[in-house]
């Protein structure tokens, strides 16, 4: 009852606001003529900029009122203008001495070029509309309070309408409902801007791989340099003097011969740490549980390992993985000063989380640790997200989630034909439509506007007199939205399975 | 009696090379196999008096050769087992010396270089002993060395319970130190008062006990 009572409450509260939004989409009507009449473009910006807002505010509504969360659609904001380098501004065939132009230039490219721009125009100007819908029940009511006062009118009617404000107000969830829909149609981002976002996303992500990938072989080239060739080069040279030697002082030669033993020992011992740094061999024969656990055996901290996982994820990021985690270990050990790490591998659906929990002193940020900022590099190229809650005085946990890691085994699960209940609506909508559009509702109003006599079948002309016309805008109203629900499910439907395709696991 | 040994490694010139040295050093090669599958057949079938085996072997060049080690040994407990690789992890090392029956070497193939040493810690094996790579030796008190008993020792005992822990006996440890056997002894006698072990005059049961100990101190 209370909740209902809130439901409604809420109901009317939106319906006001979006009431209001008549005198916006006046403003927007004027402005858009005056721009794109007259040419004041200057106008633009700030029309963009009070839509924006307006539409910030309606997401927040819709997602802490009506619960359903809908993400802010706009394309990733441009770069500035960067002078060239005889100190001018460039934009198109302009130059500027200041960035002021150019950077205006820019920026009503990226608002004209957006389509949440317009989008977010269509809804501010139908909202009004939904708003009408929203505020129904006390519409009606009024209505129903004025034909109260007018005596001429057949009995009944007053009755009626009370009854469907009624039941217009016990349908005010199903109101709410639809406007969350309404809204995460119109305000959340289009699979274009979805994209855009994320190959953003992906370009830096790349950059950052390439970048860490060749700092890599750097180290390796200089490891390999400084390292086993030199002592190669060192033994060959030994091994050289032996076999002049040989003849006439075999004591010295044996002497040599065990040197140039030592020195392949040491070369050795050095390809095997490097060996280490790049795959390490536990990694290899045994997988990431079995690696972390040989980890935590050679660390002097007291480590707790606990995995649970069905599946071997892919091996990059397996051993993307392993890194992290050794890193993590280290940090523990040298800056956090813990004594006992408690390490947890585990899947959650086709992510593989792991979470690193140690009792040192805290106080970690990852925007100061060039050592973390190591792990999210590695992270990004995977889609992996590091996540590290560090208050001083500890304790510290890691948190990194890898999203597609264990995607192999499942196979992409979201692909899938329109459900069947969702058909079914599509069906009904396409099959029905015409029913209420056009004999219940654009033919009584022919017949209602020429005065016949002539009743037939169409339902309200029977109705007394006031409830004729709310019945014939309702009856052509839902034939337009059966029409248009029929389209705009098996759109999303593709929308999704379009956008489920490059995100998979962002989505579905 | 010269001693059977069975050797799998996949390196055609290594394994070739493991099957001279011991030939020349009076052993009986029974097998050289190159394969996991290969090698648990020759463990189970031929029971040879010890094995020489690589970690990685194919086909799926993984842990192979240890899995075929630690099966063969489950079904014939107790079976000698030295195992090569190119690296030494504290994990494997816990996972051969589990069941406690002693007879497993675990070194690096670096160790190889010194034959006298390697044929040394075969025969160990063979007898029953065990011969723990001392880089593993070290990683383990590395990792132990918060642990309060260790703490407690002088550095000579520590010298002494590295090489105790490799698996070598009171004579070869007189000899690595230049001690003389009695003092290694007593080394050997405050070391195990310290950890609060019970002395063993045999020495591969004292090897275990040590090797158990430092584990159990890993937690």
């Amino acid at each position: 009852m209370k909740t209902h009572a809130v439901t409604v409450g809420r109901a009317f509260v939106l319906g006001a606001t979006a009431l209001f939004d008549v005198v916006l989409a006046v403003v927007a009507l004027v402005t858009s003529l005056l721009t794109f009449g007259l040419g004041m473009i200057f106008l633009f910006p700030p029309l963009v900029r009070l839509f924006r807002f307006r539409t910030k505010v309606a997401r927040r509504l819709t997602g802490t009122w009506l619960g359903t969360v809908v993400p802010v659609p706009y394309l990733p904001p441009p770069p500035s203008a960067r002078p060239q380098p005889d100190g001018w501004y460039r934009h198109e065939r302009q130059l500027y001495k200041t960035p002021r132009w150019p950077n205006w230039h820019i920026r009503l490219k990226w608002m004209v070029g957006d389509p949440a721009t317009w989008r977010d125009g269509l809804w501010v100007l139908l909202n009004p509309l939904a708003g009408i819908l929203l505020l129904l029940p006390l519409l009606l009511a009024g209505y129903a309070l004025l034909t109260l006062r007018s005596a001429d009118l057949p009995a009944g009617t007053s009755p009626l309408l009370a009854l469907a404000a009624a039941l217009t107000l016990l349908a005010t969830p199903v109101f709410l409902r639809g406007y969350a829909w309404w809204n995460h149609l119109l305000l959340s981002p289009t699979a274009k801007s979805v994209l855009a976002a994320r190959v953003q996303r992906l370009d830096e992500a790349r950059l950052a791989t390439v970048d860490s990938q060749a700092s890599e072989l750097r180290r390796i080239e200089r490891d390999l340099h400084d390292g086993a060739q030199a002592r190669l080069v060192a033994i060959g040279m030994t091994l050289g003097a032996v076999e002049e030697l040989m003849d006439k002082n075999p004591a010295a030669a044996k002497a040599l011969l065990g040197k140039a033993r030592e020195a392949s020992s040491t070369a050795l011992v050095e390809l095997r740490d490097l060996v280490k740094g790049i795959h390490p061999p536990v990694l290899a024969e045994r997988g990431l549980g079995d690696a972390v656990r040989a980890l935590a055996l050679d660390s002097p901290l007291k480590v707790t390992v606990t995995v649970d996982l069905e599946t071997r994820p892919d091996l990059p990021v397996e051993s993307a993985a392993y890194f992290s985690i050794s890193e993590l270990l280290t940090n523990a050990a040298r800056h956090g000063g813990a004594e006992r790490v408690w390490i947890d591998i585990s899947s959650s659906d086709r992510a593989l989380r792991v979470v690193v929990t140690d009792d040192g002193s805290g106080g970690a940020d990852p925007s100061l640790g060039s050592g973390l900022r190591g792990i999210e590099r590695r992270l990004a190229a995977f889609d992996g997200v590091l996540v590290v809650n560090s208050p001083k005085g500890g304790p510290t946990t890691a948190t990194f989630d890898l999203p597609n890691a264990l995607l192999g085994e499942n196979g992409p699960g979201c692909k899938s034909s329109l459900p069947r209940g969702k058909a079914a609506i599509v069906g009904i909508c396409w099959g029905l439509g015409w029913l209420p559009l056009f004999p219940q509702g654009m033919v009584t109003m022919i017949m209602k506007l020429i005065g016949s006599e002539h009743r037939s079948w169409f339902l309200a002309l029977y109705l007394p007199e006031p409830l004729q016309w709310p019945l014939i805008v309702f009856n052509i109203l839902l034939g337009l939205s059966m029409y248009a629900a029929g389209t705009i499910i098996p759109t999303m439907h593709a929308r999704q399975q379009r956008l489920a395709e490059v995100l998979p696991a962002r989505l579905c | 009696m010269s001693l059977r040994v069975v050797i799998a490694e996949d390196l055609y010139l290594l394994r070739d090379g493991l099957v001279h040295l011991l030939q020349a050093h009076d052993f009986d090669v029974v097998a050289a196999v190159e394969s996991g599958p290969e090698l648990l057949g020759a463990l189970t079938g031929l029971r040879p008096d010890v094995a020489v085996v690589d970690v990685r072997l194919p086909p799926t060049f993984t842990d192979e050769g240890l899995q075929a080690a630690l099966a063969a040994r489950r079904a014939v407990p107790g079976l000698p087992v030295l195992v090569l690789s190119q690296h030494v992890e504290q994990l494997y090392a816990r996972e051969l010396l589990a069941d406690g029956s002693g007879a497993i070497g675990y070194l690096l193939k670096d160790r190889v270089f010194n034959a006298e040493q390697f044929v040394d810690a075969v025969r160990r094996v063979a007898a029953g002993g065990t011969a723990m790579d001392p880089e593993v030796i070290a990683k383990l008190l590395a990792s132990t060395a918060r642990h309060q008993p260790l703490g407690a020792l002088t550095p000579r005992e520590r010298e002494v319970l590295e090489l105790m822990a490799e698996g070598r006996s009171n004579a070869a440890i007189s000899q690595r130190l230049f001690l003389s056997e009695s003092a290694v002894g007593k080394h050997t006698a405050s070391i195990f008062a310290k950890l609060d072990l019970v002395p063993s005059d045999d020495d591969n049961r004292r090897v275990l006990a040590v090797l158990t100990y430092l584990n159990a101190a890993r937690g």
